[in-house]
């Protein structure tokens, strides 16, 4: 019941906001997102202590075609729906320096996709699964298509019917599996069961069908041309609902529906979706350091940053899950801390280009320190929510594979070059014609900044929590796995 | 019995209606009788009443006719202007209702001398009601091409049946499914047979037998054009079902082939042209053919009763349709008779409700998911796969995947553009029955169970 409650609040809200949002847009959205936020944080609460009933509901939906609405909750889809209403606040909050045409309706549609977002973190049932998905798809599609920049109708459409594309071939392997089932059912344990029995070869083009459509969304190489191009023309609203958290949906879905479902698989052909990754990781990596607009340098190190999540989730040990789980959640943060520092820039400057920027730190020196600590997180630091993750990762990648992840780690040492580069070229230096008369952070952009800068040390330096959360829904998994 | 002599009543009546100038008030008439047709419908399930042997209210009939009613009230409201300014509504009225009397013998008949009295029935109202713009070439060309290509398609029909006569000695469908079954294939009822799916796949205009439909949906009063789309469309492929069904099961091996290959062909010409053309109105004809296509492929696999898919199908499809063209209407009435794709450049900025209702029905046609679109595409994909025909539901795919290409032609032009007309306002009717329309597409979305489950 209350993962159901967890699903509908986003969904009234945007219903309200459509309807009712033209005056009030802002309070609205505001209000709305914090009441998701501590509505999550009390389900947190009463999941630690326990009470299986009141998370978990399961109604019959299609009766003939085997689907049921049953959604649920375990300790990796709650961090992910923390994610989720912990950034939704601070993505509203960012936009307030805004003034689109609409506003209201923008928001509505960014409740939308919340609300389809967690769903899918929550969905128990495959066909459930895909359908929160591709609903997600909608708002966002909408979002770039009206408040996008230039050339926004090709390029949306692109990242529409690519992605669209991507995840039939999800719903296709989801169908075979499905088939497979005795009594023809889209039950998340049914799935589980038949995907297992399957044999070798299939469950590898099962998991190849999946993977497909998941490194589109995330995206890795060579399945992200759709990203640069699409974060580039999408309003930063939509860009941070994009990086932060869609992307996550991609490597949740690997957690939940690949690992379990096709085990065997997973041992046997693993190791290509490792080099995959590790190829996306460098590739990645390269670009991003001969970028010369930082809003793609942000778009290629998160395609970095996702193939180091992918190839910690294939690995499927405690230490590389649960490094994924915690860098889902610091690339969520530090990707709308760094669109929010774009956008406070290019708000001033009206460029994005590196080369042309400079000096900021010597007028605004507050506003460069807490660029500094995202861009720290972001090379994964000691004391920043980026190490804690990153080190997990590389550590549990070790283990599967030594040359994998001596590859994988090179991800923090070319971090270091591009962030610090771009760190280098807008903040430092001396003032010039364009940056000179750059002003002062407003209040709103100083607390939302602070808001990031609280979290990427705290998270940093006590994770604890954080990792507790989904401590024994990792173990369950992984026991599952090795049945 | 009792719904015909209603709908029969209601037509003559109408007729009537000219004489006692009841312009403004004729149309309540019309929709209480409709609805208390559903009513009586409602009433009837599950009593499979035999009407002299000729024709059968079993529920297959009476869902269709629920559903067809249900979709000419809300037509009847869109086209009240169509009624209201024209000189000869009272005919207008009496031919709408008259076809509804043959799609009602359609649904329901036992008998092939009903299935030819029902499709004419249907046929010759249209044919006049395409060319009803008098004044307009291009309506009166289509009427011209639909009524001839009509009658050859009609000519085959009888043709077909005359031959399964021969070969059966029966008009009765069950007569002639037990001769069939029991007895090795008549070459002629074989050859019959064929002649009969050419006649039934030219009225659901499926490929090769579709040329009419684009000129001919193009050229007729848009109003005319949605009832051909929707209702019309209903209750040919529920005619097709049923005769096929109760018929010709026995001969499944033999026309399983071609209704695979006539499907596939559809699926890919229609949409395929579909992606080239400007004129909204005719992409909306060529979507109408390729969702004929999808509709066949639920006849193809009849044998795992798929009459809960297509009844789903058509009511999604009719639906979204229905709305579709009624705002197609609208907007080509505030921009000087414009249909093409740029007229609807923009229309966000004109009218929010119309353009967000218009893309909603887009996204319902072209199968995003979760939309009722997909669920139906789903269905009949679902339906394909289990009965071996994996290569169908394929080719179904990639076709869904060309049509999301241009039913977003349209969604771009509306939500990524400017415009260049003036804003406008609905009046209470028309958006009475686009609401509706959105309503039906999401409530069918959530609860796609309960018409599946129906039959």
């Amino acid at each position: 019941m209350l993962t159901l409650l967890l699903i509908l609040i986003p969904l009234i809200s945007s219903i309200l906001l459509f309807g009712f949002g033209k005056k009030a847009a802002r309070p609205m959205a505001i209000a709305f997102s914090l009441i998701e936020l501590i509505t999550a944080l009390i389900v947190l609460q009463l999941l630690k202590t326990g009470q299986a009933g009141l998370f978990e509901l399961n109604l019959p939906w299609i009766n003939g075609l085997g689907i049921r609405f049953h959604i649920g909750l375990d300790g990796i889809s709650m961090l992910m729906i923390l994610l989720t209403t912990l950034l939704m606040p601070l993505i509203v909050y960012a936009s307030f320096n805004k003034n689109y045409n609409n506003f209201h309706t923008l928001y509505a549609f960014m409740f939308l996709m919340q609300s389809s977002i967690i769903g899918s973190f929550a969905a128990m049932d495959g066909f459930l699964f895909y359908l929160f998905w591709e609903i997600a798809l909608i708002p966002i599609y909408f979002i770039c298509l009206m408040w996008g920049g230039e050339n926004r109708q090709r390029i949306t459409f692109k990242f529409f019917l690519y992605t669209l594309f991507g995840s039939l071939f999800m719903l296709l392997a989801l169908i075979y599996v499905y088939l497979h089932t005795p009594d023809r059912s889209f039950d998340i344990q049914a799935l589980y069961k038949a995907g297992r029995a399957l044999s070798v070869v299939e469950q590898g083009f099962i998991m190849s069908g999946l993977f497909l459509a998941f490194a589109i969304k995330m995206p890795i190489f060579p399945f992200h041309t759709w990203q640069p191009e699409t974060y580039n023309v999408a309003p930063t609203p939509g860009v941070m609902m994009l990086g932060g958290i869609m992307s996550k949906m991609a490597t949740y879905g690997m957690i939940r529906w690949v690992l379990p479902m096709v085990p065997q698989g997973i041992a046997e052909y693993g190791h290509i979706l490792i080099v995959i990754s590790v190829i996306s990781i460098l590739y990645a990596s390269f670009i991003s350091i001969v970028q010369k607009d930082f809003k793609y340098l942000i778009a290629y190190s998160s395609i970095a940053h996702m193939g180091l999540i992918a190839a910690g989730i294939v690995a499927s040990n405690s230490q590389s899950l649960q490094g994924s789980l915690m860098e889902m959640l610091s690339h969520g943060i530090n990707t709308v801390g760094l669109f929010f520092v774009y956008d406070i820039i290019f708000n001033r400057t009206g460029t994005s280009e590196m080369k042309k920027l400079g000096g900021i730190r010597g007028i605004d020196s507050g506003f460069a320190f807490m660029f500094f600590i995202i861009v720290l997180s972001v090379v994964a630091l000691p004391f920043t929510n980026g190490f804690v993750g990153e080190f997990l990762l590389i550590l549990g990648l070790f283990q599967n594979s030594p040359i994998a992840a001596s590859f994988a780690g090179l991800s923090i040492v070319l971090g270091v070059v591009y962030m610090f580069r771009s760190f280098q070229a807008m903040m430092l230096g001396e003032t010039n014609a364009i940056t000179g008369h750059l002003a002062k952070l407003t209040r709103q952009e100083k607390i939302t900044l602070y808001i990031i800068v609280i979290l990427i040390i705290s998270m940093g330096v006590y994770p604890k929590p954080i990792l507790d959360i989904t401590e024994s829904s990792i173990q369950t998994l992984l026991v599952g796995i090795n049945k | 019995m009792k719904e015909l002599l209603l709908i029969s009543g209601l037509g003559v009546l109408s007729l009537f209606a000219g004489l006692f100038n009841l312009r403004k008030g004729f149309l309540v008439l019309v929709i209480i009788g409709l609805a208390a047709n559903i009513g009586l419908s409602i009433a009837d399930w599950g009593s499979n009443e035999v009407v002299y042997g000729m024709m059968q209210l079993d529920n297959f009939a009476l869902s269709f006719n629920i559903v067809f009613s249900f979709l000419s009230i809300l037509w009847f409201i869109a086209a009240r202007e169509y009624f209201e300014l024209d000189n000869n509504f009272s005919d207008h009225y009496a031919l709408v209702l008259f076809s509804l009397c043959g799609g009602l013998v359609l649904v329901s008949f036992t008998n092939m001398v009903m299935l030819f009295l029902g499709i004419e029935i249907l046929s010759i109202p249209m044919f006049v009601l395409v060319g009803s713009h008098k004044t307009k070439l291009s309506s009166n060309e289509a009427a011209f091409k639909y009524f001839l290509l009509g009658a050859f398609a009609t000519a085959f029909l009888l043709f077909g049946i005359t031959l399964i006569y021969g070969s059966t000695g029966s008009f009765n469908n069950a007569a002639i499914a037990a001769y069939l079954s029991n007895h090795p294939l008549p070459p002629m009822a074989f050859v019959g047979m064929l002649m009969m799916m050419t006649a039934m796949a030219f009225k659901v205009s499926a490929a090769p037998f579709h040329f009419w439909a684009p000129d001919v949906y193009q050229g007729a009063p848009t109003t005319i054009t949605t009832f051909m789309a929707t209702v019309v469309k209903t209750v040919a492929f529920a005619a097709f079902f049923r005769l096929f069904k109760t018929t010709f099961v026995s001969m499944e091996q033999s026309y399983q082939i071609a209704f695979a290959i006539i499907a596939t062909f559809t699926l890919l010409i229609a949409n395929i042209t579909a992606s080239i053309q400007t004129n909204v109105k005719r992409m909306l004809a060529y979507s109408s053919i390729s969702h004929a296509g999808f509709m066949m492929i639920a006849l193809l696999c009849m044998r795992s009763h798929t009459e809960g898919t297509l009844l789903f199908y058509t009511l999604v499809y009719s639906i979204s349709s229905l709305g579709a063209f009624t705002i197609l209407d609208i907007v080509s009435k505030n921009t000087d008779g414009r249909e093409d794709l740029d007229g609807f450049k923009g229309l966000l900025r004109r009218n929010r409700t119309l353009a967000g209702i218009l893309a909603f029905a887009m996204l319902s046609m072209s199968g995003i998911p979760p939309l009722a679109g997909f669920m139906a595409k789903y269905m009949v994909f679902v339906a394909a796969v289990n009965n071996g025909y994996l290569w169908v539901a394929v080719v179904g795919i990639i076709a869904s995947l060309i049509a999301v290409y241009y039913y977003f032609k349209v969604i771009i032009a509306m939500f990524g553009n400017e415009s260049e007309y003036p804003a406008f306002k609905l009046n209470p009717v028309q958006t009475f029955v686009i609401f509706v329309t959105a309503i039906g597409m999401i409530a069918l979305s959530i609860f796609p169970g309960a018409i599946i489950g129906l039959i």
